[in-house]
């Protein structure tokens, strides 16, 4: 655990995985299971799949900002790309995203546009935390080696 | 009604607040519960009150029968008692009419007696005179002697109070008789008796003969010369007298002396005549006439004087001869009371006499008849009363009892009607609260300062634990009601325990206990139950440890029960020094002695448990402590609700008494005992046993194929805690040996015998053999580098950090920190041996080995249109060893799956754009069905000629697991459904059963 921490300072296992009814990560464990994909095969498969997540969720997004704008109250058609988004994201894991795309579907429920609106707002925000923190990971990866030392132990 | 309407909507609330509250409080929406009244209980409750009214009714016409037998019975009382007041004293009656009688009858004996003597006598008198008088010449009585004679004799003649003579003299005879006499013969008045004196009586007129008083008693010497036949009465007396021979009566007449008597008169013969004498030899042969007056009065009253009790009766003599009786003795009022007539015969034929007797007092009142009869009385209606009081009470208590009958039903009611208001309350107090923890969850991820996030914190714990407090109520009314259905799915109770050891490590830690999980290796892999009510009744037990725990150790095992029974002796031995943490512990056993199952076994031990055995299985789970314990006098009310051992308890621990309760509740709903032992100061042991179903045995064995070739040696001097280290060790297909003896492994390794790779030793153990363990670590690492052993110190909670730390960069350790979980140990000894054995874990089959084993090379289609999810569930299979295609459409899926092709399932999402899922699915099985057609037909295409039946598996992904969308796959004809992402498990148990089968079909 503690060499867990002293090899990835950024986002230590108690950030990553989702800790019991506390404060809940960036990621959960399903991101540790894409992770525990890569192998010789496909040495960089955690990094693929967040790099597409990443390029599908901007499309996801502003198609979405979009959604907000031009069919104002159509909370169908929010949620229908709400999910699509909330899909990509259970995939990888990100759980704080997964978690307000949840309240983004209540407010949709009550009809509350500006919830929804805050709600993506958070999206975004998260989002682009996110992307930061995990750039800044797989950076940290390809320091600590190209083979070998760059797997997590599995949990 | 309601109530199915309301169930209905139940779930389809569930899922929208399942998926509104998300943040861990999903559990929350399980517990929704509503409370429609039982309708059939409401309607036996109606036939029920209608039977009691009947029985009400009932009642009533049985109690005025009650009053009609009552009334009955003092009716008959009565007149029972009338009958007996008149035939006692009727008897009574009859006794005083006996006793007249005889007193009577006695009397007129005697009267007739004294009569009977003084009649003699005076016979004896006419005798004497007759021989002394007419026999003799001169006669030998002269008036004096006479006189003197009567007088000195007169007591023999106690009746007759004077005698005379009177001679018979005829008419011839008169002038010498006057002239010897010297007076001439004088006429009696014939009404008056008392003449007025001698001079003055005139003389008697000539007749046939006379019979003039010659010889008197000097009382009555004035009738000296007196004509008896003058007077009619003695006239007739006299002719009677001479006719019969025997003494004749005067009817009665006043004496001089004005009292009443009798002239009895004799006749005196001249020769004694033959007794069977005509009447008128007797007449011819009469010579005189000796009469005696009689005074009855006195005679009577001087008899009566001489009898006792003469004041009690009164006596009446009659004369009876006539038509009217002459009274001659008694008082003339004679009273109306009892009379007794007994009749007189004083030797006179033609008269005829009788005595009345009556008694002066009025008879007495018959006291006995009366008191007897009132007695009886009495007694009749005092037992009347009694039956009275008896009914009257057995009607108290029959309307007492409608009474409580009634007001039972109103608490029943009032308490359905409190489960209800408790449970809709609670429901509805929990949704805002997952509105409100949710919002301060994300209040949390707002930018806050150090206060505000303090406040938010306190808000949602607080928040939490309401949650949870309400969800208990929420359980207890539930189970009250009878509401709580327990689930039966499949689970693997190791895990379960493992994350109940991690739920609760933080609290252990903070407190400095030990926690440990040991399940025996009897307890199958999988069981079927219910995993979250177990897991609730162990947290809670093991959360009420924690509570009352301050030094020492948790420990919890999960046996079976026949294991248990079978080591009950050895249990029996163990010896505090040999607990988890060297702390005494309460007798585990004691805690289940008490169970049933445990009796019944004890008492047929051969009965076994061969009814059940085929595929359930018991539990017997204990969680022991070496808390503050239970003080003796709260023990009784332990599992009671709402109660806790003390007020101050409440205080300082906080929580509301409600949770054993619950877990009793659900114990017994897992048809298990739950009991506990335990000693004030040293710790209670809780045992509950549970029966849950076997799993179908499968291969799904959860040991680690990673260390399937590595041996461990744990060094620990507490065996107890030995085993346990082994058991997590086990569990992860790790070969291990236990060694108490540190000194023992260690020449043992200077043998130079095969040791192990691992090797854990406690941090205890390490402190107490401080001395000889750096001699032990260089030695383990002096060997070749690339086979040295891993060593590893398990950390124990109570250990200052800085102590073992302080060990752990000394010797290079690993530190694994206990309490031991199977994961948390996997992770650290994979880390640990991720270096040496990298090249191991990289060709080994990652994950679960049987997946792979039944995905490998497995030809896979898999269908998302969100390329991101495409991409890791291809990753996902493509790990497991399978082959796969992806596809971004349904319509790319359908041209792909065109009949033949060389595809062994597809996995498929269900939210597509343009073509969804289900859409593609239908699509797909009717291409397949003109496939099989055709395929029947015989127009076989080469490429699948060895098929009969073409059907490809489509598995649907999904992200909400739920019944309605499980329906629907089957409804188009999927084989299952994945939630999305995988879960190994769930994955595992789709694919498995589906190529299992399919495998067969084939």
């Amino acid at each position: 655990m503690q060499d867990a921490n002293l090899r990835y300072p950024e986002i230590g296992i108690s950030e990553v995985s989702l800790t019991f009814g506390g404060k809940i990560g960036y990621l959960d464990e399903q991101f540790c299971q894409v992770e525990d994909l890569q192998d010789e095969a496909s040495p960089n498969f955690a990094e693929e799949v967040v790099t597409l997540f990443f390029k599908d969720s901007a499309r996801l997004m502003s198609n979405i900002e979009l959604a907000l704008e031009k069919y104002p109250k159509d909370f169908n058609r929010w949620d229908a790309y709400m999910q699509q988004l909330k899909g990509s994201c259970s995939s990888i894991g990100a759980s704080r995203m997964k978690c307000e795309f949840m309240s983004f579907r209540d407010y949709c429920g009550q009809g509350n546009v500006e919830g929804c609106m805050r709600s993506f707002q958070k999206v975004k925000r998260e989002h682009t935390v996110l992307r930061q923190k995990l750039e800044t990971y797989f950076q940290l990866l390809r320091q600590a080696g190209p083979a070998g030392a760059a797997t997590r132990p599995v949990m | 009604m309601t109530g199915t309407a309301r169930g209905r909507r139940g779930p389809a609330g569930m899922e929208e607040k399942g998926e509104a509250a998300g943040l861990g409080f999903l559990g929350l929406d399980r517990m929704r519960l509503l409370l429609p009244l039982p309708l059939p209980e409401k309607l036996s409750a109606r036939t029920l009150r209608t039977h009691l009214y009947n029985h009400y009714l009932g009642s009533r016409k049985v109690r005025e029968q009650r009053r009609w037998l009552l009334l009955l019975w003092v009716v008959i009382w009565s007149l029972i008692s009338c009958c007996i007041l008149f035939l006692m004293s009727s008897q009574a009656v009859e006794k005083r009419r006996e006793a007249l009688a005889s007193m009577c009858d006695e009397r007129a004996r005697m009267l007739q007696d004294q009569f009977n003597v003084s009649m003699n006598h005076l016979q004896a008198l006419a005798i004497l005179i007759s021989t002394f008088h007419h026999s003799k010449n001169p006669s030998a009585i002269d008036q004096l002697t006479f006189a003197r004679y009567a007088e000195r004799t007169a007591f023999e003649r106690p009746l007759t109070s004077g005698v005379a003579y009177a001679v018979r003299v005829t008419h011839a005879e008169r002038e010498q008789f006057e002239r010897e006499q010297g007076w001439s013969i004088k006429k009696m008045y014939s009404s008056k008796k008392q003449s007025p004196g001698p001079g003055d009586a005139e003389v008697r007129e000539p007749a046939a003969e006379y019979a003039p008083v010659i010889f008197a008693q000097d009382a009555y010497k004035h009738v000296i010369s007196f004509d008896l036949l003058s007077g009619n009465d003695d006239r007739e007396n006299v002719l009677r007298a001479r006719e019969s021979g025997k003494g004749v009566l005067t009817a009665p007449f006043e004496l001089l002396n004005n009292r009443l008597g009798v002239i009895s008169t004799y006749t005196v013969y001249e020769s004694e005549l033959p007794p069977n004498a005509r009447p008128h030899e007797r007449i011819q042969a009469a010579i005189g006439y000796l009469g005696g007056i009689f005074d009855i009065e006195a005679l009577v009253d001087k008899l009566l004087h001489q009898l006792a009790g003469k004041q009690s009766i009164m006596v009446n003599v009659y004369d009876t001869t006539k038509e009217s009786p002459i009274s001659m003795y008694g008082s003339s009022d004679t009273g109306s009371g009892m009379c007794h007539v007994s009749t007189l015969n004083f030797g006179d034929p033609s008269r005829r006499h009788a005595m009345h007797c009556r008694f002066i007092q009025k008879p007495p009142w018959p006291w006995l008849a009366i008191t007897s009869s009132f007695g009886t009385i009495v007694i009749a209606l005092l037992i009347g009363y009694i039956f009275h009081a008896t009914v009257k009470r057995i009607a108290k208590v029959e309307d007492d009892y409608q009474e409580m009958m009634e007001l039972k039903k109103r608490a029943e009611a009032a308490d359905i009607a409190k489960s209800q208001f408790l449970a809709t309350v609670s429901h509805e107090i929990r949704t805002p609260m997952n509105g409100v923890l949710g919002m301060l969850q994300m209040l949390m991820d707002t930018d806050l300062d150090t206060t505000q996030q303090d406040y938010v914190r306190t808000a949602q714990a607080s928040g939490k634990t309401l949650v949870s407090l309400i969800n208990e109520v929420l359980d207890q009314a539930k189970i009250e009601s009878g509401k709580l259905e327990l689930e039966a799915v499949p689970f693997d109770l190791r895990t379960v325990c493992d994350d109940i050891l991690s739920l609760f490590c933080g609290k252990v830690q903070e407190k400095g206990l030990e926690l440990a999980v040991y399940v025996s290796d009897q307890v199958p892999h999988t069981l079927i139950g219910d995993p979250g009510r177990i897991r609730q009744i162990i947290t809670n037990l093991v959360g009420n440890s924690i509570k009352f725990t301050e030094r020492g150790h948790i420990y919890l095992t999960v046996q079976v029960v026949e294991e248990v029974m079978s080591c009950l002796e050895v249990e029996t031995a163990t010896q505090y020094t040999k607990t988890l943490s060297g702390y005494p512990v309460a007798n585990r056993r004691r805690s289940w002695e008490n169970f049933r199952l445990f009796n019944r076994e004890l008492h047929s031990s051969d009965v076994s448990f061969a009814p059940i055995a085929s595929d359930s299985i018991s539990l017997i789970i204990s969680v022991e402590d070496t808390g503050v314990g239970i003080p003796f006098e709260a023990q009784s009310r332990v599992f009671t609700p709402f109660m806790q051992v003390g007020p101050s308890i409440a205080r300082i621990h906080g929580g509301t008494g409600i949770g054993l309760s619950i877990s009793k509740c659900l114990v017994g709903l897992m048809k298990g005992e739950i009991g506990f032992a335990s000693k004030p100061h040293v710790g209670s042991t809780f045992t509950f046993t549970a029966v849950l179903m076997r799993a179908r045995p499968s291969s799904n064995e959860n040991k680690s194929l990673d260390f399937k070739e590595i041996n461990a040696l744990v060094v620990d001097h507490r065996p107890l805690r030995a085993k346990v280290t082994k058991y997590h060790l086990q569990r992860l297909g790790v070969k291990t040996e236990l060694t108490t003896d540190l000194d023992q492994f260690v020449s043992k390794m200077n043998c130079g015998s095969r040791f192990a790779k691992l090797v854990l030793i406690d941090r205890e153990t390490w402190l107490k053999e401080s001395h000889s363990m750096p001699l032990l670590v260089r030695k383990l690492r002096n060997k070749d580098q690339t086979d040295s052993p891993k060593l590893f110190l398990l950390e124990n909670p109570t250990s200052s950090v800085k102590s073992s730390s302080h060990i752990s960069r000394e010797y290079n350790l690993n530190v694994i920190m206990k309490p031991l979980r199977a994961s948390m140990l996997q992770v650290s000894l994979r880390r640990a041996l991720g270096e040496v054995d990298k090249v191991h874990c990289r060709n080994g089959v990652v994950g679960n080995p049987t997946l792979g084993s039944l995905l490998h090379k497995k030809q896979i289609i898999v269908v998302d249109d969100n390329i991101v999810n495409l991409k890791v569930a291809a990753g996902a299979l493509k790990k497991y060893g399978a082959e796969v295609t992806c596809a971004d459409s349904g319509k790319k899926a359908i041209t792909l799956l065109k009949a033949p092709h060389s595809f062994d399932a597809c996995f498929m999402d269900i939210q597509m754009p343009e073509m969804d899922g289900f859409e593609a699915t239908k699509r797909i099985r009717v291409m397949e069905r003109d496939l099989n057609e055709r395929l029947e037909r015989g127009e076989v295409p080469p490429e699948c000629a060895n098929v009969r039946q073409w059907r490809t598996p489509i598995l649907a992904m999904t992200a909400d697991v739920i019944q309605a969308t499980h329906e629907q796959c089957l409804k188009s004809e999927m084989d299952g459904y994945v939630s999305k992402p995988f879960e190994g498990e769930q994955l595992y148990r789709e694919v498995a059963r589906f190529f299992q089968s399919h495998d067969q079909v084939q």
